[in-house]
């Protein structure tokens, strides 16, 4: 069992988790009270002695799951014979109409297309989850199609099973049967309850489909394959619609995590450096020698951002989340000033204004910010030389100006001439790019052609790298 | 080196015996907690068990009103311990965490002591004396190391104190020890069931953290809501119960502000008991939702969601 513990502390690390030594020691002790035929307690355990961090928690689980799958999966068909055993012996006081189906419980693709979905469909209705378990799997039998030693990850599995089933037509019908009243709350909740169920279904056909690969290939193999990003970690110009919404949760904790953390900091830092004038001055009543420092007082040194985004498609996630980020914190700048482009340039800093949450007006920019001056492909250089054009003389040296882009120009003019006029007149200039390292300059990106004039050009791929860099600004 | 972690933590406190562990099992702790109205979930029986073996606190983090505090105040009653809790805000300091000394009655026996006639010897004899545990005010964290019978320490909402004021914690939280320098270490006398809690408004130090066991208390299931719901207000029927936790549910999935807690899903049904429904139609969640929502944007937002028509599948 040690051993197996020290896999999967491995397998945490792997996937990004931080476990530390003495937590890999409690885990190791708690083992040694627990009941180990007990898995729930097995996982919570592990959870509470390695995972500190709610977000994590979902990596966790997912690990877990497919590490100490093979244990689960005896116990899991222990469970479905149980289950199909109830089911024969209450199938005969039951309703007749469902007797038939009943009674083939026990052949697994013995079931026709339409009783699989009678028994789906009953599954949901009633909620019950053995018979919930028992579809799933019957389902994954019937459309995944898994052919063994294949080495996916169990999406492309589980998009044709779901793809088979259309749940959607199922919630439906589930909606309309508990939803036949006319009151509106009572149609919403029912809604919710069948959408509720439908995701039960989901994550149960998922989990059926991630044993049997494990069956098929092993843990570690599956492991490597499905092993899941933290959120800090995901890729948000690759994120799915649910990596997404994974997203934006994360990101709402974390700005005010980091707002939090530079107030702070500038709270501390109450005084400034050494003033060498008043302490000489002040050293000539004690003979010349320099008893009483003085300090300079502090300085409020809020830099003042200036944000110029790319929002075509391919970016614009990005430049979302980092467009929230940054208003979520404007409280640490003296000034934030906003402007998004495609091939024309708007300023949207006033959707921000008198916002309390800066998802709001990030939402509205799409509807309001007038940034399509000809085809709707990006083009920096117009874009550089409209912003040089209405803005380039406010910019100070108190400036500080972000671009955030893929600087994939579409074989446009590059002007790389005018951003370099622009950093000459700020602080400084970042470029938050959020393509790997890797992809930079080929194709139609030239970050080559800006990166001169920038200070810093910064892959900036996933929440993590993103906070590290706008924490480090102020 | 086999001995259990309870043998070993009273071993260095040099107890004379292991103080008794409080519960048997997680379902031991399931069913203790549920005689003093508190419905455990899994992850939070076992948890709370595994603390108890280990003797190792827990630190509980979740959104708030899901019950974090409700827990030590439940695992004390049911441990029949006393619950020492020590609030936490910003600026809190060793002086009203630890302990401090009580120098207005040192100042008194000073004087006292002034009045007799005074040599170098009685000064020192003096100064031991008023450096001794009479003069010591016992603040929440010494108290729970000194006290004799069993108790639950809960120290709530520790992300409220700074960075800094998290490490007056980290001595007590791993070896139950509070060191004063006049008088030296001080060591628990039994092995206190120690809780933080936290709303996660800042991270957490990792020092901390890896001295804790951890747990995540988020919103309840519908059907754990709705059985909390019938436990804690009396004369309410089970559909009606079950009603509630499905409206809380849908509210939770709408983007709001400030989700409606377990508490506030308690006031409503309450409220809703009062009034003598026995079923929430549209206008009775139009007249109360201000009692699970605390904005009236959510409020807006949530009559606009709830009572609109079918849910556009995106």
């Amino acid at each position: 069992m040690l051993n197996l513990l020290n896999d999967f502390v491995g397998e945490l690390r792997a996937a990004g988790l931080p476990v530390s030594m003495s937590e890999h020691v409690d885990a190791a002790r708690a083992i040694e009270v627990i009941d180990l035929t007990d898995r729930s307690l097995l996982r919570d355990s592990l959870a509470a002695t390695l995972v500190k961090d709610g977000d994590h928690l979902a990596t966790f689980y997912t690990a877990f799951d497919i590490f100490f799958a093979t244990r689960s999966l005896e116990s899991a068909s222990d469970l479905l014979d149980e289950a199909g055993g109830a089911q024969t012996i209450d199938g005969g006081a039951g309703a007749e109409r469902q007797g038939r189906q009943r009674g083939e419980g026990s052949g697994a693709s013995s079931l026709s297309a339409q009783e699989l979905f009678d028994l789906i469909y009953r599954a949901l209705r009633d909620g019950d989850r053995a018979e919930l378990a028992r579809a799933a799997a019957e389902s994954v039998t019937r459309f995944a199609g898994m052919e063994p030693g294949r080495p996916v990850g169990g999406t492309y599995y589980l998009y044709r099973t779901l793809r088979s089933l259309d749940l959607e037509t199922m919630e439906r019908r589930l909606t309309l049967r508990v939803g036949d009243k006319s009151d509106e709350l009572d149609a919403r909740l029912a809604r919710d309850e069948a959408h509720a169920r439908v995701e039960a279904l989901k994550r149960e056909i998922e989990r059926v489909i991630r044993e049997r690969l494990v069956a098929d290939r092993g843990a570690e193999a599956l492991a490597r394959s499905v092993r899941r990003p933290l959120p800090e970690d995901l890729d948000v110009m690759h994120a799915n619609r649910e990596e997404m919404a994974q997203l934006e949760r994360a990101l709402r904790p974390l700005s005010r995590k980091l707002a939090v953390r530079l107030a702070r900091r500038r709270r501390r830092r109450h005084r400034g450096p050494v003033d060498l004038r008043h302490t000489v001055r002040r050293s000539l009543s004690t003979g010349g020698v320099p008893l009483d420092l003085r300090f300079k007082p502090p300085r409020p040194a809020k830099p003042e951002i200036v944000v110029i985004a790319d929002v075509s498609g391919s970016v614009a996630s990005f430049a979302r989340f980092t467009l929230h980020l940054v208003h979520a914190i404007s409280s640490q700048f003296s000034k934030v000033r906003s402007f998004v482009f495609i091939d024309g340039l708007d300023e949207v800093t006033a959707l921000f204004e008198g916002v309390d949450d800066p998802a709001d007006a990030v939402a509205r920019i799409n509807a309001e910010a007038d940034v399509v001056a000809f085809d709707g492909h990006s083009d920096y250089g117009r874009a550089f030389l409209t912003f040089h054009e209405g803005f380039a003389e406010q910019l100070t040296r108190r400036s500080t100006v972000l671009v955030l882009g893929d600087a994939r120009n579409n074989y446009h003019q590059a002007h790389a001439e005018v951003l370099a006029d622009l950093r000459y007149r700020a602080k400084a200039l970042y470029w938050l790019n959020p393509e790997p390292e890797s992809y930079w300059n080929s194709g139609d990106s030239i970050i080559s052609q800006y990166a001169p004039y920038c200070d810093r050009v910064i892959e900036c791929r996933t929440l993590r790298q993103l906070e590290a860099f706008v924490g480090g600004l102020t | 080196m086999n001995l259990n972690p309870r043998e070993e933590l009273a071993e260095r406190l040099g107890l004379d015996r292991v103080p008794p562990v409080h519960f048997d099992s997680p379902g031991d702790v399931h069913a203790r907690l549920a005689a003093h109205d508190y419905l455990s979930d899994e992850a939070i029986a076992s948890v709370t068990y595994l603390a108890d073996q280990l003797a190792k606190p827990v630190l509980i983090e979740g959104p708030a009103g899901t019950g974090k505090t409700a827990l030590a105040r439940a695992v004390a009653d049911a441990a029949g311990a006393r619950l020492i809790r020590l609030q936490c805000y910003e600026g809190l300091d060793e002086s009203k965490a630890l302990y401090e000394w009580n120098y207005r009655k040192q100042l008194l026996r000073i004087q006292a002591g002034r009045s007799e006639a005074a040599g170098a010897e009685e000064w020192t004899a003096l100064e031991e004396d008023i450096f001794a545990e009479e003069f010591l005010l016992t603040r929440p964290l010494l108290e729970a190391i000194r006290a004799t019978d069993p108790v639950v320490l809960l120290i709530d909402e520790v992300d409220r104190v700074e960075l800094e004021t998290e490490a007056l914690l980290l001595e007590i939280l791993s070896e139950y020890q509070v060191s004063i320098p006049e008088l030296g270490t001080m060591r628990a006398h039994q092995i206190p069931m120690v809780f933080l809690t936290s709303n996660n408004t800042r991270e957490l130090s990792e020092a901390l953290k890896r001295r804790c066991l951890y747990l995540h208390i988020g919103y309840p299931t519908v059907e754990r809501e709705r059985d909390i719901i019938l436990q804690r207000v009396p004369g309410i029927s089970t559909a009606l119960a079950e009603q509630i936790a499905r409206v809380v549910r849908s509210l939770r999935g709408i983007d709001l502000k400030k989700a409606p807690s377990v508490s506030e899903t308690l006031d409503w049904a309450r409220t809703l008991v009062i009034l003598g429904r026995d079923e929430i139609g549209n206008a009775d969640a139009v007249a109360t939702l201000h009692i699970l929502l605390k904005y009236q944007s959510d409020i807006d937002r949530a009559t606009k969601e709830l009572l609109s028509g079918p849910r556009t599948v995106a």
